[in-house]
């Protein structure tokens, strides 16, 4: 396609110095002795090159006639035009939109073939999608991005990952695309789709089906219609960021320490998590019935609180109380009673207004639970300075749902198996793990028995060997001191799992572990399970000598086995 | 009729023609090589490669081919005669005259597979 639009300016350009060469050799020139000469190819072809590309050293070999100075001025204007058009087109060829447009997407198709470790393709590159590509990396995984707006493709860029993030700028709902960006490739661990739009976000979800439907797919759907249909054809993540609050909030309403130890285990890893106050049980206003105020709605429902809805659409449903208003005036408010109410959660999709909504309702009753929606993170200022009991960032909630489900595939069923648990218990828990790893949401990671993640500890359960969770738990450096982590959840093999299992469980090959503790811990806990000198350490007490030539010396003493520590 | 067939089936025949003007006669005969019947030679396989960018088919890639290995030679040609008349001691000798008309001589095969391709081209096309 370039040389088929270089090809004009070309011939023009041969034709143009042909011809002026040609005829240089043909105009006489003199020498010094005033003997004719003619100029051969060779000066001649010399003599236009540097005259065409406006470089001019003089006249050669000797002065020019008159007659040769008559073609050169002919020749000069000829070959000045002919570069000129060849170059102007060169690099209007060059600057061309779609050329860069079809160069950039090469580079990307090149970029995305090469990659030789797992990846996640990542659909929309909003403000979750930041999230989720920062808490990729930091989890030493790679991401492909796929976003609509240049000016975020160009923030990509911007932005120093410590591994190189290709980005397509174009649609993600054309499978043609997703097909580019990797969704067949043999290293693709998933697809990630979180685009604003409900439509491209099913689009996306049937691609992955349909061409990959060995793939996890994590999709955002907004709409209830969207996340039935995306269930309908078996979408394995479907997230809906409001409807996943009105769950929490339902936990919380239901019972508040199971809802404060899943806030300690699945916050955003660093922050810590205070003892808030838990939201009251009684009258609730809700400001903005949305998709947001509507599950809110749900969840007092479900907890048979009374609810009164202001909206500046009432639709009177015989079960709520309706105000007519936008709830940012004293008069709504009045009207639905907040000098009553307990709590008011402002969710219409301004920002501006639910700030307003919540300052006003609290100065008319200081005492009141507020639950504030935050739409969009820039203003994360204005929300910190308002202290509300409970901010919903939705990005952040989407963002920190996916990281859960890919890092730690365990944590959903450990979570709905302490859902399940009695209050006691979960406050119980809470209290023994806070104490034991402080209030800082604790890093929580999977571990798995096998000959990849575990190789030492696996071959000495081949070997029959019976090891319990406590001899593993140990420092590497020190067997009397136990590790600062604790196993949440153990599942086995034939769909047996255990909910914080004791100390002398045994463990079995193909076990998973989920465990909550520090860093150190973790890191601690990944060599005991691979280094076969630290789990002799830690199970006999003794150093295993290193090399061939001393384990050949020691096999002997070492043969009658030593009875297990516990 | 195409116009475009016809630049191009021109310019192919013109190549090959002026190559084999160029050819014929002794080998180490200067007065049968004209040195400006190489330029034009030179300037019309330019041409003619030029005209030849951009097709895609198989075909299109061959003629492609040929006529680069035509210039390629022809171009080395021409370096042969500017280094045999302008630096060398000897001038045109025998000698170098018979290397710049070996050069176009392997050009020429190139341009007359060229020929050959595009006949074939032609008579596969029935029309």
């Amino acid at each position: 396609m370039i040389l088929r639009r270089l090809r004009a300016p070309l011939i023009l350009l041969i034709v143009l110095m042909s011809v002026s060469v040609l005829g240089l050799t043909l105009a006489p020139g003199q020498d010094e002795h005033g003997n004719v000469q003619y100029l051969s190819f060779f000066h001649a072809f010399y003599f236009i090159s540097y005259t065409a590309t406006t470089i001019g050293f003089g006249e050669i070999p000797y002065s020019f006639s008159d007659e040769q100075r008559l073609w050169v001025v002919v020749s000069i204007y000829l070959s000045v035009v002919g570069w000129a058009y060849t170059l102007g087109s060169v690099f209007s060829l060059l600057s061309d939109r779609s050329l860069q447009q079809a160069i950039a997407t090469q580079r990307f198709v090149r970029a995305v073939r090469r990659l030789r470790e797992p990846f996640y393709l990542v659909c929309g590159y909003g403000e979750t999608g930041r999230l989720i590509c920062s808490a990729l990396e930091r989890m030493g995984l790679r991401s492909v991005v796929i976003e609509i707006d240049e000016a975020r493709v160009g923030e990509i860029e911007l932005h120093s990952f410590s591994a190189d993030v290709p980005a397509l700028c174009a649609d993600a709902s054309s499978p043609e695309t997703l097909k580019y960006a990797g969704l067949t490739h043999p290293h693709c661990a998933g697809v990630i789709a979180l685009t604003n739009q409900d439509a491209t976000n099913l689009a996306i979800a049937i691609a992955a089906r349909l061409l990959a439907p060995k793939l996890p797919a994590l999709c955002r759907a907004e709409h209830r219609e969207t996340a039935a249909n995306m269930a309908s054809f078996g979408t394995r993540h479907i997230i809906n960021p409001f409807e996943r609050f009105g769950e929490t909030l339902a936990l919380a309403l239901h019972a508040p320490a199971a809802s404060q130890l899943l806030r300690w285990l699945a916050g955003l890893p660093g922050s810590t998590v205070e003892r808030r106050r838990d939201p009251p049980r009684g009258h609730w206003i809700v400001c903005g019935h949305g998709r947001f105020g509507r599950s809110m709605v749900d969840a007092m429902d479900a907890e048979d609180l009374p609810v009164t809805i202001i909206d500046r659409n009432p639709l009177p449903d015989g079960t709520h109380r309706w105000v007519h208003g936008d709830g940012t005036g004293a008069d709504a408010l009045r009207e639905a009673g907040v000098l009553q109410a307990t709590g008011i959660v402002a969710g219409t999709s301004s920002d501006v207004d639910n700030l307003s909504i919540a300052v006003t309702a609290r100065e008319l009753n200081p005492g009141l639970f507020v639950i504030l929606r935050q739409n969009q993170s820039a203003n994360q200022a204005l929300f910190d300075a308002f202290e509300s009991d409970i901010a919903v960032l939705p990005s952040e909630i989407i963002a920190h749902e996916c990281l859960a489900i890919l890092g730690t595939p365990l944590l959903a069923p450990f979570l709905r198996e302490v859902r399940q648990r009695d209050e006691t218990w979960c406050a119980a828990q809470l209290e023994r793990l806070a104490g034991r790893l402080g209030w800082t949401v604790p890093e929580v990671w999977s571990e798995r028995v096998n000959l990849t993640r575990s190789p030492a500890l696996y071959r000495r359960l081949m070997q029959g060997e019976h090891l319990t969770l406590d001899t593993l738990l140990r420092s590497p450096t020190d067997r009397s001191s136990t590790l600062d982590c604790e196993v949440l959840y153990l599942d086995r093999d034939d769909d047996d799992h255990l909910l914080m299992p004791a100390g002398s469980t045994v463990l079995r090959a193909g076990d998973e572990l989920l465990l909550a503790g520090t860093r150190h811990a973790r890191n601690d806990l990944a060599l005991n399970l691979a280094n076969e000198h630290t789990l002799e350490y830690l199970v006999t007490g003794k150093e295993l000598p290193g090399g061939w030539i001393w384990e050949r010396l020691s096999r002997d003493s070492r043969r009658p086995m030593k009875p297990l520590l516990p | 009729m195409n116009l475009e067939k016809v630049i191009f089936g021109f310019f192919i025949v013109l190549a090959a023609t002026l190559n084999f003007g160029f050819f014929v006669g002794d080998i180490d005969n200067p007065a049968h090589h004209d040195v400006y019947e190489l330029f034009a030679a030179l300037v019309v396989s330019l041409i003619a490669t030029v005209l030849k960018f951009g097709d895609r088919t198989q075909i299109g890639a061959v003629h492609l081919s040929t006529s680069l290995v035509a210039d390629l030679q022809l171009i080395a040609a021409a370096m042969v005669w500017g280094y045999a008349a302008h630096v060398s001691a000897a001038g045109l000798s025998p000698e170098m005259v018979s290397r710049i008309v070996s050069l176009s001589g392997g050009a020429l095969f190139a341009n007359i597979v060229s020929v050959i391709i595009l006949i074939a081209e032609t008579i596969m096309q029935r029309r």
